[in-house]
């Protein structure tokens, strides 16, 4: 299974000069699948439609058709993902059963360009986590070591690209979770600009910072499934009207000559991790020696950034959740007194521990008497640091950080201690509050052998100036893949 | 003791757009359960929402309409509680920043004073489903076809002081809404409901008392009942020293009384907060000039154009404005057959009459069409028809709506105006009754009628009854 370890840009490439079918990507993919099943990746592994689907892009392609670069390859998405005829459980035991009727509009594109879903990969409950351990079906193990976290939540989708199931898979981001597990699982995860990727059939957690990105093998891999999915939805009135722009063709310069990093000491000063600090004095010294510039600046407020982000993400996900009452779909109890108890036990039943705490939680912050202290207080701190990264942004072109405080942890490490769970967000969470692209890229192996990362934050819509830092520093710095 | 009576009322308006608030399904009263829905408005996990541009004119219009003040950013926020017919669990409503602030309304009382009752806001929300309780299966089935329809909220300010104030509000706010073509406003079908807030203080006092709020109230007699009985209980309260609790009360109009739902302590914190699916949204002064635009004649023009351009009364003009459903029956038969003053008498008259017999509810319904009710019109007005084959077949196609002109030629029911013919049978009569001559001789005019009637019932009805009056008087005289 060879061709498994390849990028998508290389099989891509494979299939359009017709060296390989898709059919035998496919197949490949499935092996690759049922070799590593013991990692728990994947909740639903869609052979047959996959299969289908291949057989039709194959004949497409025979008839000369011209095909879009993700035709005929094999992806995998996140469980909260909405796609007809699979389920989409959100890794809750609420929705175990639950088979949307309807396609996410990511989902809609994919197909759209022959994209293969070859799978639906587990995640923290509810996209809820930083470790892929609030899955209710199990723990997702790292697949560059099995006693480790692949982190989350997309832990799933970070770890199927990571054991090579795939070419490429769509994680959610809310506070960090495509770039904190491609870091811990050595891939490359971007959370683009709030607005930038459609949301519509995505199920909400936190609707005011959750956005839809690609988790891939190479930088290059990444800019292809962006060019797919990006673009205004008529179905979302959060989306933006951004003109739609190829990264894939223009973002590649191989250069970084004259570009301003941003150095912020508020992302250094509480870091205590050698191995995260040494790596990104290595990428720095590298920039530096390659012609690139870097520029102190200042974000005070970003130290608050975690607060705000459990205050707000809370409260929209109490209301968001709130749907889930077992009334239509989902955990509906058997034994019941009235319909109050009824929503009770079904909701007791259906959810995790993570889930209940931040129901909990936002429900609190937006309870009357609180509602000022608690969340009117997020929202106005959450527009003092949009407008210090905006200043930021007037000096630098791009902001470098540790994409987490460390590397990969081991499995029940911190499960029973959520607030040091928590901090694992420390780096990813200003990004969602401010609205911000950032890009994660391998920058290096920690002690324990686990991948570090690399963050690079960008103004709002620049996922082209991203991505080109980040490939120029994959291909002359510092590269994971073939370190196993 | 005497006391001052403050009223003030929430009504809900049903908005008549095409599709629903925030999704593309059909707003729709029939239709199968749960066929116009979509994941948008059963809130499947990962729906977005998208607002209604038409929803939202139709509640600036609503607002222009009365003179509210247009926000130039609204918002739109959840509000969350837990109910079956709600689907996401949560309302979008608007709290803090309505489409439509301020304004208000001026009613008459039967003595003809006028009151102003001010307006606090009109805002933009969603309907929730319905729940349908199912003897058969011994449960609650729900419908969520409703859920997610338009609906205002407007809601007064406590300027109210008597049932008759609210009624006279509340059927104002009616005609308004009926006008400006944004609601059906049935209040049996539900696109147009009422709560009542009512308190009562010591007559002069400038503090206000303690508030209960009536709901289902159906009609506008259970508005009026709901309130006279409340302010009975609230004043007997107080005159006997007790306390009046804030609560929510539930009128029952069969028992008419009503019922506590739930006092103030179990009252639930909705958690308002802003809509992150729905961005503040700015409504352009551009936007409200087109609606200003498409404003439709209200109630006070359309007065003026039947007394100044049709020539009705000012009294006839006022009844028939009463009802905007009225009004374009009117001006649709008057389109057809413009004999405005004449088709006006017989509304008035008989079709008010009829629908007053046929009809429990505050909703004015004409069944006949008006093309088939302008011919019925044509045929009376020119004496095709008498006045009484008029109204038995005005009585008949009320209730099958047939061609009225196939039935006056299937049946011969024309009107016979031949003076001759006419002439010839009150002979008949008047040779078969002596007596009745004798009596009108002798000074008693009603026995003319006697010898219309006969010849009436001779004729069923067809014969021309003016023709025979002038003709039995000159062969009598």
């Amino acid at each position: 299974m060879e061709i498994m370890n390849e990028s998508l840009e290389n099989v891509s490439k494979m299939l359009a000069d017709k060296s390989i079918s898709s059919v035998e990507l496919v197949k490949a993919s499935l092996d690759a699948i049922s070799s590593t099943q013991k990692y728990n990746i994947l909740h639903e592994v869609c052979s047959e439609s996959a299969l289908k689907s291949a057989t039709e892009v194959d004949d497409k392609r025979a008839r000369g058709e011209k095909l879009s670069p993700l035709a005929g390859v094999p992806i995998v998405i996140k469980d909260n993902i909405s796609m007809k005829g699979t389920y989409t459980t959100c890794s809750s035991k609420f929705l175990e059963n639950y088979k949307s009727p309807y396609n996410a509009t990511v989902v809609d594109k994919l197909l759209q360009a022959g994209a293969i879903v070859i799978g639906k990969a587990n995640m923290d409950e509810f996209a809820m986590g930083s470790s892929s351990e609030t899955c209710a079906f199990g723990v997702v193990h790292n697949p560059r070591n099995f006693d480790y976290v692949p982190g989350g939540s997309s832990g799933g989708s970070a770890s199927a690209v990571a054991a090579d199931q795939c070419f490429g898979a769509l994680g959610t981001d809310t506070g960090g979770s495509i770039r904190q597990p491609s870091s811990f699982c050595g891939v490359v995860g971007l959370k683009p600009t709030y607005g930038l990727v459609s949301r519509y059939g995505v199920v909400a957690f936190a609707s005011s910072l959750d956005q839809v990105g690609p988790i891939t093998k190479t930088v290059r891999d990444n800019a292809l499934i962006l060019d797919c999915i990006a673009g205004y939805d008529s179905n979302e009135f959060t989306s933006a009207k951004h003109q739609k722009e190829s990264y894939y063709q223009t973002s590649f310069k191989n250069s970084i000559k004259g570009l301003k990093i941003g150095y912020a000491k508020e992302f250094f000063e509480s870091l205590q991790n050698q191995d995260v600090v040494k790596s990104i004095e290595n990428a720095i010294e590298f920039f530096k020696a390659n012609g690139a510039e870097i520029v102190d600046i200042t974000l005070p407020h970003i130290k608050d950034a975690l607060a705000v982000y459990y205050v707000l993400s809370s409260a929209e996900a109490a209301s968001n959740l709130a749907r889930f009452d077992g009334i239509k779909y989902g955990v509906a109890t058997k034994e019941y007194n009235d319909v109050i108890d009824f929503y009770f036990k079904s909701r007791t039943q259906g959810f995790g521990n993570e889930v209940k705490r931040r129901i909990m939680l936002g429900n609190f912050v937006l309870s009357s008497g609180y509602f000022d202290a608690y969340y009117n207080k997020a929202k106005a701190v959450q527009n003092l640091i949009i407008s210090e990264f905006a200043d930021a942004f007037n000096l630098c072109d791009v902001i470098l950080s540790p994409t987490a405080p460390t590397s990969a942890f081991k499995i029940g490490e911190k499960v029973n201690n959520p607030l040091e769970m928590y901090l694992n967000d420390i780096f990813t969470v200003p990004v969602n509050i401010a609205t911000l692209p950032a890009i994660s890229v391998p920058c290096g192996v920690a002690q324990n052998g686990m991948p570090l990362g690399m963050q690079l934050i960008g103004n709002r819509f620049s996922e082209s100036i991203l991505y080109n830092v980040a490939d120029y520093f994959e291909k002359n710095c510092y590269s994971i893949r073939g370190v196993k | 003791m005497e006391y001052d009576v403050v009223i003030g009322l929430e009504v809900h308006s049903e908005l008549k757009t095409k599709s629903k608030v925030f999704c593309s399904c059909k707003n729709e009263f029939k239709g199968e359960p749960n066929t116009h829905c979509c994941p948008v408005c059963i809130g499947l996990p990962g729906a977005l929402p998208i607002p209604n541009k038409e929803a939202v004119k139709m509640t600036i219009k609503a607002g222009l309409a009365v003179g509210s003040k247009i926000n130039d950013i609204a918002i739109f926020e959840r509000k969350n509680y837990f109910y079956p017919d709600l689907a996401k669990a949560y309302q979008i409503s608007q709290a803090v920043r309505p489409i439509c602030i301020g304004g208000g309304v001026e009613i008459e009382n039967a003595q003809g004073q006028k009151k102003f009752i001010r307006l606090n806001r009109i805002h933009l929300e969603e309907d929730a489903g319905k729940l349908i309780h199912n003897s058969k299966i011994g449960g609650t089935m729900i419908d969520y076809n409703r859920g997610g329809v338009p609906l205002i909220e407007i809601v007064s300010e406590p300027d109210m002081s008597s049932a008759e104030e609210a009624v006279a509000y509340l059927s104002k706010l009616r005609n308004i809404l009926q006008y400006i073509e944004v609601s059906d406003c049935k209040m049996e079908q539900g696109s147009l409901r009422c709560d009542v807030n009512i308190s009562l203080k010591p007559k002069g006092s400038n503090e206000l008392g303690v508030r209960a709020e009536m709901k289902n109230l159906n009609s506008f007699r259970s508005v009026a009942r709901a309130i006279e009985y409340e302010i009975k209980r609230q004043s007997r309260l107080l005159d006997e020293g007790e306390q009046v609790v804030q609560e929510t009360r539930r009128w029952d109009d069969a028992r008419n009384r009503s019922f506590s739902m739930r006092r103030k302590e179990d009252a639930q914190d909705y958690r308002y907060f802003p809509d992150p699916d729905l961005l503040p949204f700015r409504i352009e002064r551009s936007l409200v000039d087109e609606v200003k635009s498409t404003m439709p004649k209200l109630r006070d023009e359309k007065i003026e154009y039947y007394v100044n351009e049709l020539g009705l009364s000012e009294y006839d003009a006022k009844v028939l404005t009463n009802d905007l459903n009225l009004v374009k029956y009117f001006d649709k038969v008057v389109s057809y057959f413009n004999k405005p003053k004449f088709i006006c008498n017989f509304i008035l008259t008989t079709v008010l009459k009829k629908v007053k017999e046929n009809e429990e509810s505050d909703d004015l319904d004409i069944p006949i069409d008006p093309q088939n009710f302008a011919n019925l019109m044509q045929m009376y007005e020119s004496g095709k028809i008498s006045q009484a084959i008029c109204r038995d077949l005005f009585d008949e196609i009320w209730l099958n709506n047939a061609d009225c002109q196939k039935l006056v030629e299937e049946r011969g029911l024309a009107q016979n105006n031949n003076e001759d013919e006419i002439k010839s049978m009150l002979q008949e009569l008047i040779n078969e009754f002596p007596q009745s001559v004798q009596d009108y001789k002798s000074g008693n005019a009603k026995a003319l009628s006697f010898f219309i009637g006969q010849l009436m019932k001779r004729t069923q009805g067809k014969a021309n009854a003016q023709i025979a009056s002038k003709l039995i008087k000159e062969m009598l005289d």
